[in-house]
């Protein structure tokens, strides 16, 4: 292995408002090597590599590139550097054809006098040249709307190579690709090493990485744990080096006895290719079930397809026993069915009303009074029990909810559906980007419920959090469901196998 | 075999649907009066369509980056009263500058071009600088266009009054034949031959799409947004002045409510034509279908003797159905 390092970040730090993203990260890269980056979800592994690219500023630290202090500020100086990525969210411009979105920000340029046109015949030559070299088959001209996902994975690979980079980041760039084309990658990413090309490699696939990398650094919680050579590593010891963290007394203590089953789902399948397939599993009155994967496991997929967001193309549902049909949210409702969506800002709150209004809304309807206005001292009567019964630490029910800590936004959407008198709670990340302490009061409400009989799916990306909470935890890989756990028995190692069942 | 047939009909059909519609509604008009298919119709639409046109162009660059520009009817009015208040005959009674020696041509017209690349360039600054939505920023600076040209138009010894009297020289602009060509429509179809060139042939035309389609990608591929933005609003500013210069000389006159909501027409055309609501797509070709489709409206219905009102109700039913049969193409189940 070269001694000499080609890429030093030293002592990254970012910080995002309420999240210390990056703390103190130092990542050295060798000439002509393949260096894995690990971590578990939300570690910080893509905020650095976008540190890296100029998509984001570091708060502080240096990069230096062939021992020059350098400074990146856009895509555009990473790119003129010498650094090219492939992106883990895909960037593709959907109805443009493959050689423009390739040469996007680089056309080949034919000069007619003083004028420039892009040269679309050197533009399709460059592009076939290129596809072939890598053996990939796509069309040049062929539109990317209609290429499928895997397609439109190896086109950008081809994209980030054919920049002629020193150093090639590549952030989850298996995620949508067969076992056949991530053998293609490694063979192409060989070929690129030989060529004295350093490749930053994210993967969430440890076979993956023991395979091809020749380093690792580990990170968690936005902290570097370490870097090791690849051969003195194996799957167990990467998987404890990144979940490794204390679990004592985060969760309160639950006296929950699941019941009998409440909701059965048989054979559910999306009617989108990528998505779930045959997913069967029951949950129980009175029972947390978890559910646990990786990035990109079609968790909230599958359980947006429950509540009737999503299309599904099979699949039956039973509620205490008998089959119902939910095809919108409003069946779910009138099923006694509540979801907790994933991004709280995005689909959750909503900011600019009062704590009231964003309590009694997804059930206003029942506040209607004779003369069609809105009996608001009932509403007010209810919400104030709803918000007192979960502690919401809010100093009037006027206050604007975007002003309430994220913790107490949580708690406003978990009374806005008390007050429907759900039965069965879907809650996708009920604990994403809230704070420590609120995190506990969470999983009071969340233990709450469940004594008093009602049926919680809790989605989680957090191990801990699973572990500490769930009855059973239903673990899902690439669509599909890789096994129902033990709660009580279960460890993160074996969660994080069976999230990696299925990939190559 | 048959099947096949028929499937390659519907995905003809869908991909041209604008160009079909078109067709469709001269055969209609043409049905009822067959004196509609003449040389003389077809001067006259083109005749009316060639500001429009221009118009919509600018129009269609910012569409395509997903913007839109609420301010190009106003910089029209602004460009027409400009460049019409330098350009009246010597011997004009109400001159707007009584003392004014006779300008060249090309120096009161390239004034009020000017014009309209300040209000773009300030739309495009602060679109890309300060990121304040398009919508919002042309809002704002359309008010301020219209407030300045009032002004301007109000300045004595002019006090608001309509201004006319314009050069021969400068009208032959707009009314002028060359052979039996009218000028105005030469000078439309070279802005739209250049813009299908730029949008077909050239990086700056893909780079358009690109930040359209996806801003992320056109970013990571180290294109640089901003500037870009800002270029293309001060275009489209510039194809606004000229359309104004344009629209004075073709009329014979100019006043400050010149150009009032010809954006929404120039919008309409470009959805009907194509264009995408949320940007990254359209073609010029549809554009010119989309500004003929309600030129032939215009002039169609009024040749067969329907009530000029009638008008207003076609078009309105124009723009839903054409856009909610073209959106089909995109619509994708989640």
């Amino acid at each position: 292995m070269s001694d000499e390092f080609i890429l030093e970040m030293n002592n990254i730090s970012k910080e995002f408002p309420g999240v210390k993203a990056l703390d103190d990260v130092t990542l050295k890269v060798r000439k002509g090597t393949i260096h894995a980056l690990v971590g578990e979800n939300g570690a910080g592994k893509s905020t650095l590599m976008k540190c890296l690219f100029g998509i984001y500023k570091p708060d502080s630290g240096e990069i230096v590139l062939n021992k020059n202090h350098v400074e990146i500020n856009s895509p555009i100086d990473a790119l003129k550097l010498g650094i090219s990525m492939i992106h883990q969210e895909l960037h593709p411009v959907p109805y443009r054809n493959v050689m423009e979105n390739i040469w996007l920000g680089r056309f080949p340029q034919r000069k007619y006098g003083p004028l420039n046109f892009v040269d679309h015949k050197k533009m399709y030559d460059d592009t076939k040249a290129l596809l072939k070299g890598l053996n990939i088959d796509i069309k040049p001209n062929e539109k990317v709307a209609n290429l499928s996902v895997s397609k439109v994975q190896l086109m950008e690979i081809a994209k980030a190579i054919s920049y002629d980079s020193k150093i090639i980041i590549m952030d989850e760039p298996t995620s949508s690709l067969t076992e056949n084309e991530v053998e293609h990658l490694f063979k192409i990413i060989n070929d690129l090493k030989k060529r004295g090309v350093s490749i930053i490699y994210i993967s969430h696939k440890m076979e993956e990485i023991l395979k091809i990398a020749d380093e690792v650094t580990i990170m968690r919680d936005g902290k570097r744990i370490g870097t090791w050579s690849a051969s003195e590593l194996n799957i167990d010891m990467i998987i404890s080096k990144m979940v490794g963290r204390d679990l004592t007394n985060r969760f309160p203590k639950r006296y929950n006895v699941p019941g009998k089953v409440k909701m059965k789902v048989e054979n559910f399948t999306s009617s989108m290719p990528n998505s779930f397939k045959n997913i069967s599993f029951e949950v129980r009155e009175g029972e947390v079930l978890g559910v646990g994967g990786l990035v990109g496991a079609q968790r909230t997929e599958l359980i947006e397809a429950i509540f009737g967001l999503r299309s599904v193309q099979s699949g039956e549902i039973f509620i205490n026993g008998e089959k119902v049909n939910i095809k919108s949210p409003i069946d779910a409702k009138k099923h006694k069915i509540a979801l907790l969506t994933e991004d709280r800002r995005l689909t959750g709150i909503i900011p600019l009303m009062s704590v009231l209004e964003n309590t009694s809304i997804a059930n206003i309807l029942k506040y209607i009074k004779p003369n069609l206005l809105l009996d608001s001292k009932k509403m007010r009567n209810d919400v104030t029990q709803a918000v007192e019964m979960l502690r919401v630490k809010t100093p009037s029910l006027n206050k604007v909810i975007k002003d309430l800590s994220g913790g107490n936004q949580q708690k406003v959407l978990f009374a806005r559906w008390l007050l429907t008198e759900p039965e069965i709670f879907l809650l996708d990340e009920p604990t994403r980007g809230i704070d420590v302490g609120a995190k506990f009061e969470i999983y009071t409400i969340i233990a709450d419920l469940a004594k008093q009989g009602k049926s919680i799916i809790m989605i989680s990306s957090e191990m801990p959090e699973l572990l500490g909470m769930s009855d059973r935890i239903m673990v899902m890989c690439e669509g599909r469901l890789s096994g129902i756990i033990d709660g009580n028995k279960a460890t993160e190692e074996e969660i994080m196998r069976l999230a990696t069942r299925f990939i190559a | 075999m048959r099947t096949e047939n028929i499937k390659k009909t519907t995905e003809f059909v869908s991909q041209n649907f604008i160009y079909i519609f078109l067709l469709m509604l001269i055969a209609a008009i043409a049905t009822v009066n067959p004196k509609f298919l003449s040389l003389t119709t077809l001067r006259d639409i083109l005749l009316q369509s060639s500001t429009r046109v221009i118009i919509a162009i600018g129009m269609f660059c910012i569409l395509l980056t997903g913007g839109v520009d609420l301010g190009a009817g106003r910089v029209i009015g602004l460009a027409a009263v400009l460049s019409a208040s330098m350009l009246q005959t010597p011997d004009y009674a109400r001159r707007f500058f009584p003392n004014l020696p006779q300008l060249p041509l090309w120096l009161p017209i390239a004034i009020a071009i000017l014009a309209g690349i300040s209000v773009g360039l300030l739309n495009g600054i602060i679109i890309s600088r300060f990121s304040v939505p398009p919508f919002i920023a042309t809002l704002g600076t359309q008010v301020i266009a219209y407030g300045i040209n009032s002004i301007y138009f109000d300045l004595p010894p002019n006090n608001s009054q309509p201004i006319g009297g314009l050069r021969k020289d400068f009208t032959f602009l707009g009314s002028g034949l060359i052979g039996s060509i009218p000028i105005i429509v030469i000078i439309a179809v070279i802005i739209a031959a250049i813009a299908w060139v730029v949008f077909t042939r050239t990086s700056f035309g893909k780079y358009t799409y690109a930040i359209g389609g996806n801003r992320q990608a056109a970013e990571v591929s180290g294109i640089n947004v901003k500037l870009m933005l800002l270029l293309i609003y001060t275009i489209a500013g510039a194809c606004f002045g000229f359309a104004g210069v344009l629209e004075a000389a073709r009329t014979g006159g100019a006043t400050n409510n010149y150009g009032f909501m010809y954006e929404f027409d120039a919008i309409s055309a470009c959805f009907v034509g194509g264009v995408s609501t949320t940007g990254g797509v359209g073609t010029v070709p549809g554009v010119l279908a989309g500004v003929l489709i309600f030129g032939v409206i215009n002039y169609g219905l009024t040749f067969i003797g329907i009530n000029p009102y009638w008008q207003y109700i076609l078009k309105g039913i124009v723009i839903v159905v054409a856009v909610s049969i073209d959106i089909r193409k995109y619509l994708a189940k989640k």
